[in-house]
């Protein structure tokens, strides 16, 4: 990239230099990263923050995940099928999410507002699901007020709704933009965040899946 | 309609938050007024409340500090004066009254006048010592800002609407759960914080990017400054550290919203895991305040010094040790929980260790010194204040580290004294000394040097004078929160120390006076150069204050102190200002009033949530989330300053410099 002026610049027997803005790109020392990068890299570290969060969720889950005060457990409350079929749909809206990131690469709103319709559906498909979960619970008296296990098991679930909730808001946001002002650069960055913050959405249902239900789901005797 | 707010809220009955609560809003209205008829608020609007630029984001947060200094060392003159007046008396501060300003005292000094100090120093000089334009996110910046605004709002609104906590800084259940807390002191406390939090969270984010991906050319890592460095961990810190105070803050609001049974006596609550999560956050939270001091240090003694730091390398790997260490010891915290001496040792001996890399800084500092041509102006007293205070802080910090010794030192006065001995000591002299540092570049003026001078020495002394004795009392027994008591060998001591307060009190005064003075007479304290000490690195190269964009065109770095080099080859060459560059249009972040918008929805929001006015919540809700769509369906996100504007703005800062240079002898 370096052009003969600018090793001239890099000499230090020539005193100090003065570079113009724009010359220059590269890591390191090599001058304000692309805003692309400094975007993206933000919101990973916005997801970091984020999982630390939920990992807070999950300790207090696992405290408290002996306490039931005479209440209902996880193993007489989990039903996994219901479990299972919201995994489907949520995987399934992450693949739907990448079909949107192609079609906005390829510059195409059809299959953009398609793919992100799509998404959107499954994504409310996991919430409805999870809704029914959540009341199924409460009407057979297993609400979050019942025992201190069930308060954590709530709010460790539905933190992670309430963040695909308001991700599904943030999506139909997207939509609106992509249809209202195209595929203009800053609106391409904020897809990139939402992209990174469904597929974040993911993987932390994933470690939902396996630490509260698969192992709530073991009989009483397998745990520790 | 209105929830649980009624004119019972309004403390007509009690006299003293009454009148300081009238004061308050009278103080208020007056400015208000003044403002108006001045016709200042196009002015403010303008330049200030929806500006992004990250030096004017930086002054707000200094100036919000400092007014939160004001009202939390009110509080603490009352508690001093309370305990010099309550030894076999009821002192003038009923209980319930008591147990709110010690809650608040700690609050607003950590979270309103500590944190908004350190993040506005580091957001006003990062970026120029960085050597570039604005932070990475300017626009989030300023919602960050509001947000921490925001939050101190609502402390203070619980002065004369409702009450504040009375559970002490950190809300421990079960006693601030609805049970035993049954008032709306707890929620202001805990929306407050949220809404702050969310705001901390934020810059954390921004800063840790900027510092990763935004320097100037040529500026890697080894050469970046050490506060910036320092920026660096306490923000990774905050990254680490804030998401778990919003998560324990949302589980006891969970507890005492809608009954929920995390933290409760009754359902498998349990309480000690509340201890366990605040302080996984609070432990963290005192390096993320004296990261940034310790950074502004290595600055200010190696400046006025006139020495490259002594072995950044180790100050770096000291830094980034103590970031990482800081997360793994807040058990220390309640080793009286009963976890056993195993897990007791290992985490005093990890409290202990800390110490290590703490110690190679402060020897770091005294070899800088160490055969340098030392100036002792107010911004150095206050380094070398802070070597010697925060050295007796560490080693008090170090005995209670001991489970054995914190067994019987364990909520006593004793480390109450600890912890102001390291805050005060470290935190508050830091911020102190890097307020009188970077005065000059902020607003073109020095601050008098004499009255910043007295006012050390008052800081210094009264510390002394304060803390010392509750040590004393704190070994004889005393347990710290007490509103009154009988044993008349603690009483002495605490009126010594209701003096010593005082003396702060004259130190605070002094500094007032200092600002009123400065700004009197800041036609003859003028900085002409942008470099009033002889500085090392970036932010003195450009000039004081910096234009918009801070630098003219974007320097190059070739050395480990930037601006002293420069200054070194201009000096060989016999030419101090350097040649003019080519000049190119300059694409800046356009103001937004996203950032005031959003607080205001956030205090709607945070209000209708404490006295349970639902519908209000809502409608906060949607506007701040109408805010963001407003703000994301703009346009146009840049303005662009032409290349003629950048080039007579930086003619004429050269030519005010050069004439200021051509006064004095080369050296």
């Amino acid at each position: 990239m370096s052009t003969p002026a600018l090793r001239l610049a890099h000499d230090p027997a020539l005193g100090p230099a003065w570079i113009a803005p724009g010359q220059v790109s590269g890591r390191g020392a090599g001058g304000p990263a692309p805003k692309r990068i400094i975007v993206g890299y933000g919101f990973w570290i916005f997801l970091l923050s984020d999982v630390i969060m939920f990992s807070a969720f999950f300790a207090a889950y696992a405290v408290l995940f002996k306490n039931t005060a005479g209440g209902p457990s996880a193993h007489e409350l989990f039903d996994l099928r219901n479990t299972a079929a919201q995994t489907a749909v949520l995987l399934a809206s992450t693949f739907t999410c990448g079909m949107a990131s192609l079609a906005v690469g390829h510059r195409s709103q059809k299959w953009t507002q398609l793919a992100l319709l799509v998404t959107g559906l499954l994504g409310l498909a996991f919430i409805l699901l999870e809704i029914r979960e959540f009341t199924g619970f409460v009407a057979r008296g297993a609400g979050p007020s019942r025992s201190a296990f069930l308060s954590s098991f709530f709010t460790l679930v539905g933190c992670h709704g309430i963040h695909v909730s308001v991700a599904l808001l943030w999506l139909g946001t997207m939509m609106a933009q992509f249809y209202a002002k195209g595929f203009r650069q800053d609106i391409r960055h904020r897809f990139l965040c939402f992209s990174l913050f469904w597929h974040a959405l993911d993987i932390v249902w994933v470690a939902i899946f396996n630490l509260v239900y698969l192992v709530g789901s073991l009989p009483p005797e397998l745990l520790p | 309609m209105l929830g649980k707010l009624t004119w019972q809220a309004i403390p007509l009955d009690q006299p003293i938050p009454l009148a300081a609560g009238a004061l308050v809003v009278i103080v208020l209205a007056v400015l208000l007024i003044w403002v108006a008829a001045k016709g200042y608020i196009p002015y403010l609007w303008r330049e200030w409340i929806t500006s992004v630029d990250h030096k004017r984001i930086g002054i707000m947060y200094c100036l919000l500090a400092g007014v939160m200094l004001v009202r939390g060392f009110i509080d603490a003159l009352m508690m001093r004066s309370q305990q010099a007046l309550a030894f076999h008396a009821a002192g003038y501060l009923p209980p319930e009254h008591y147990n709110q300003i010690f809650s608040a005292h700690g609050t607003i000094m950590i979270f309103f006048m500590a944190m908004p100090f350190v993040i506005g120093l580091m957001n006003f000089a990062m970026p120029l010592q960085l050597g570039v334009r604005d932070v990475a996110f300017p626009t989030l910046n300023s919602v960050s800002f509001w947000l921490t605004a925001a939050g101190a709002l609502l402390v203070n609104i619980s002065l004369v609407v409702g009450e504040f906590a009375r559970t002490g800084w950190l809300p421990y259940p079960p006693l601030s759960e609805l049970t035993y807390s049954p008032g709306v002191g707890v929620d202001y406390y805990l929306w407050a914080i949220q809404i702050s939090g969310i705001g901390t969270l934020m810059t954390g984010i921004n800063m840790v990017t900027t510092v990763l991906k935004i320097r100037a050319h040529g500026m890697n890592y080894m050469r970046m400054p050490i506060f910036c460095w320092t920026t660096l961990a306490s923000n990774l810190v905050i990254v680490a550290a804030f998401p778990i105070l919003t998560a324990t803050l949302a589980m006891l609001l969970l507890d005492r919203y809608v009954g929920f049974h995390f933290f409760t006596n009754e359902a498998g609550g349990n309480a000690m895991m509340f201890m366990n999560l605040i302080w996984a956050w609070g432990h963290p939270e005192v390096y993320i305040l004296v990261l940034p001091a310790f950074g502004v240090f290595s600055e200010v003694v190696s400046t006025f010094s006139g020495k490259p730091l002594f072995d950044r390398r180790s100050m770096v790997i000291a830094s980034l040790a103590i970031c990482i260490l800081s997360l793994c010891v807040w058990l220390h915290h309640f080793f009286t929980m009963g976890t056993g001496g195993d897990v007791n040792a290992v985490v005093g001996i990890a409290s202990m260790i800390i110490a290590v890399p703490t110690g190679v800084k402060i020897y770091n500092w005294l070899f800088t010194m160490y055969g340098g041509r030392v100036r002792f102006s107010s911004a150095m007293l206050w380094s070398i204040g802070f070597m010697v205070t925060f050295i007796i802080g560490g080693m008090t910090g170090v005995l209670v580290a001991s489970p054995v010794a914190d067994f019987v030192l364990h909520n006593s006065l004793f480390l109450v004294a600890h912890f102001h001995n390291v805050i005060i000591g470290g935190v508050v002299f830091g911020v102190f000394a890097g307020y009188t540092y970077w005065f000059p570049k902020a607003f073109g003026f020095v601050l008098d040097e004499r009255l910043g001078k007295a006012a050390f020495w008052c800081w210094l002394v009264g510390f002394y004078v304060a803390f010392m004795p509750l040590y004393v009392v704190g070994l004889e027994g005393m347990t710290r929160r007490m509103q009154h008591y009988d044993r008349s060998e603690w009483y002495p001591w605490l009126v010594v120390a209701g003096v010593g307060a005082l003396i702060i009190l004259c130190g605070i005064a002094l500094q007032i006076a200092q600002l009123w003075v400065s700004i009197r007479g800041r036609a003859q304290r003028r900085d002409l150069t942008g470099d009033p000490w002889d500085g090392r690195s970036l932010e003195w190269s450009t000039t004081s204050p910096p234009p918009a964009f801070n630098f003219a065109v974007l320097p190059n770095v070739t050395s480990d102190e930037p601006y002293w080099s420069i200054k070194q080859q201009a000096r060989a060459r016999g030419q101090l200002v350097t040649p003019e560059p080519e000049y190119a249009p300059i694409e800046m972040p356009r103001n937004s009033p996203t950032g005031f918008v959003t607080a205001f929805f956030a205090v709607v929001t945070g209000f209708s949530l404490i006295w349970h006015i639902w519908w209000l919540v809502i409608l906060g809700l949607v506007g701040a989330y109408v805010t963001f769509v407003a703000f994301a369906w703009r346009d146009r996100h840049e303005i662009e300053i032409p290349a003629a504007e950048v080039a007579r703005i930086d003619r004429a800062n050269r030519a005010a410099r050069a004439a200021a240079l051509s006064e004095e002898p080369v050296q």
